[in-house]
């Protein structure tokens, strides 16, 4: 059945932007992250060391950067589950990358307050000064350009997540101030989260 | 009303446990600890306290339901996986006082006889997760947590669980899931969580605003606490406001405040030359209500008699440079992307609406098409295991209902002739 004449139902339409992770070389946590997986399964019952996958993943992201195949295989021989359990939920969480990322990702929040506040043009400059769409990484490997939905600070539009860091008001103008400052200081260069006032600025 | 919940939170260092104890902190856990478990719950239930992650049900009774018949132990699940667009007020509450979130946890479990609470936090507030952390670390330390709380025989832990990036994992049985480590995908209901919940066992999900209110109501009782506002809707109420504003941010008030006091008052009313065109009053999910409606109280009964829901009270603001099909397009985005595709009619029907928005708004859409949308809608809402089908309908439904004249002049025109500062220069959706 067609839906309609312009929505063909062709090889296009369910086109996922995921794809499946490549093997990489053989994972091992290092030993600090592996005494940390250790200690965060002991805040679940012993039978459900299973609910330990999420923080297990961020600790192999923290170590590699990314989630390799043979990452996933490592936590699944932990948690005591199998690497499709693993994989189910790295192809479920958009905080998980299957492949390298930029020294800096940043995620735009595109969703409702903070496209009422500019949320758009800061991402079309984003594009326009590093070359890139949505999704890709610079050709340096500095930065990747992530759109996302809501971050939860609304009042702060428009908001960017630098890695795990805030940048809170960020003026489609200041777009390449940020980014020259983020190549010279890091995460440093950063508003960070308004509330926090204890921050010296 | 004095500020009860963020009275101090533009105070230096006003998330450490001295600065908590200063303030009547640890009070209400005390108290419910020299009461019986059940006269807690009963005390809960004589506030009216009402859940503040959307749904506005009654707590006490939430509590009550779990099931204290079975053999296995039970849980509190904080849901603090803030992501209902619109909405940051569990972010300040988390980030400037934690102590009172997890004395409120602390409560929770007495009073259903957990001795566990999982704070399930959404991924990207890392930075919050690290303050609530360290106040975690300080309650164990002066023995707020732990083994024998306070010399009365109750063992109490709390724990952050960080999610990943998935709205649906703040729908309760998705929560769930997640901690579970699995998809954050909805359960079928019933049973609900009250009697099989996280790993099978009786739990009790609570929103962190929630939870935050039971401390305040053990200090000064539940007469006090229900007097705050109009009836059923006591106590203090965290609103935030966004979009075209003046002053975006949290306002703590009582429920007898309007939409007006809020928008207008604390939030200072629209951007200079603009007008206000139109508002949603409780998050994303829910239906828009007209500038004539601004004077409707933001209680949960308030709202609802207005034609739509306080949800998550947060309240988006948007002035007459915003094309509504643009914004339902936005919201579609939106629920598109965060569709946890268990159900065929979410999974598609949202991918289809979205479609449709973004071609209408591109100016290629045809009269048929609105046809098209209100037809899907009808074939998504109630017919899905949780609400978020029919959150994600009431953008598409409620800017035709009030706004179909726009609909169709992008239709007429073959493209939007709504020209914003703040919108893309690149035609809408070009990536």
């Amino acid at each position: 059945m067609s839906f309609h004449p312009k929505m063909a139902y062709d090889a296009t339409f369910h086109k996922s932007a995921r794809t499946l992770a490549e093997p990489g070389t053989p994972f091992v946590y290092a030993p600090e992250n592996r005494a940390r997986l250790d200690d965060i399964v002991k805040r679940y019952p012993a039978d459900r060391k299973r609910s330990a996958v999420l923080p297990a993943l961020y600790l192999v992201q923290h170590q590699q950067g990314y989630i390799t195949a043979s990452a996933m295989q490592h936590v699944a021989g932990i948690l005591g589950i199998t690497a499709a359990d693993v994989e189910d939920v790295v192809s479920y969480y958009t905080m998980f990358y299957t492949r390298p990322v930029g020294t800096f990702v940043l995620s735009v929040c595109r969703t409702l307050s903070c496209a009422l506040n500019g949320a758009e043009r800061v991402t079309e400059e984003m594009c326009e000064k590093l070359s890139i769409r949505p999704g890709q990484t610079d050709a340096s490997g500095t930065f990747t350009l992530l759109e996302v939905e809501c971050l939860g600070a609304c009042d702060r539009a428009p908001v960017v997540m630098v890695n795990d860091a805030w940048q809170e008001n960020l003026q489609p103008g200041a777009v390449g101030k940020m980014l020259d400052d983020l190549r010279t200081r890091g995460e440093a260069a950063l508003s960070g989260c308004h509330h926090v006032i204890e921050r010296a600025r | 009303m004095e500020r009860l919940l963020t009275a101090h939170v533009r105070e230096p260092n006003c998330f450490t446990l001295d600065f908590y104890l200063r303030h009547e902190g640890y009070d209400g856990l005390k108290k419910a600890l020299a009461m019986p478990a059940d006269q807690v719950v009963e005390a809960v239930k004589a506030s009216g306290l009402r859940g503040r992650g959307g749904a506005g049900f009654p707590t006490g009774m939430k509590w009550q339901f779990v099931d204290k018949k079975s053999p296995h132990p039970r849980y509190i699940a904080c849901n603090a996986d803030e992501s209902e667009p619109g909405t940051f007020k569990d972010h300040l509450l988390m980030e400037r006082n934690p102590h009172l979130l997890i004395e409120g946890c602390a409560i929770a479990c007495y009073a259903i006889g957990a001795k566990v609470a999982y704070i399930y936090i959404r991924g990207e507030f890392f930075h919050v997760q690290h303050v609530l952390e360290e106040a975690i670390a300080e309650a164990y330390k002066a023995g707020f947590l732990g083994r024998n709380v306070l010399g009365s025989g109750f063992d109490c832990n709390v724990y952050v669980h960080r999610g990943a990036g998935a709205y649906e994992a703040g729908e309760e049985t998705a929560l769930l899931e997640s901690l579970e480590g699995k998809r954050a995908q909805p359960r079928n209901k019933p049973p609900f969580p009250a009697v099989i919940g996280l790993y099978n066992c009786p739990t009790a999900v609570n929103n962190v605003e929630t939870l935050s209110n039971v401390p305040l109501i053990l200090r000064n009782g539940p007469e006090w606490f229900a007097a705050l506002g109009p009836e059923k809707n006591g106590g203090p109420k965290l609103y935030c406001v966004s979009g075209h504003v003046k002053r975006p941010g949290v306002y703590e008030a009582s429920m007898n405040i309007t939409l007006r006091e809020l928008i207008e008052g604390h939030a200072g009313g629209a951007r200079d030359g603009h007008t206000i065109k139109a508002v949603i009053p409780g998050g994303s999910s829910v239906p828009i209500l007209m500038p004539d409606q601004l004077d409707t109280q933001a209680s949960f009964d308030g709202v609802q008699r207005a034609g739509s829901l306080l949800g998550s009270a947060g309240i988006i603001v948007v002035d007459d440079s915003t094309c509504m099909v643009w914004l339902a397009e936005n919201l579609l985005h939106f629920y598109r992307h965060e569709s946890c595709g268990k159900c065929t009619p979410c999974r598609e029907g949202t991918d289809w609406l979205h479609k449709i928005l973004r071609r209408i708004e591109r100016g290629e859409g045809q009269m048929r098409d609105l046809d098209l949308l209100t037809s899907i809608s009808g074939q998504i809402g109630g017919k899905t295991l949780c609400a978020f089908g029919d959150a994600a309908i009431t953008p598409v439904l409620t800017t035709l209902k009030h706004f179909r004249h726009e609909y169709e002049a992008h239709i007429r025109e073959g493209r939007c002739t709504h020209v914003a500062d703040w919108r893309a220069r690149q035609p809408v959706a070009a990536h």
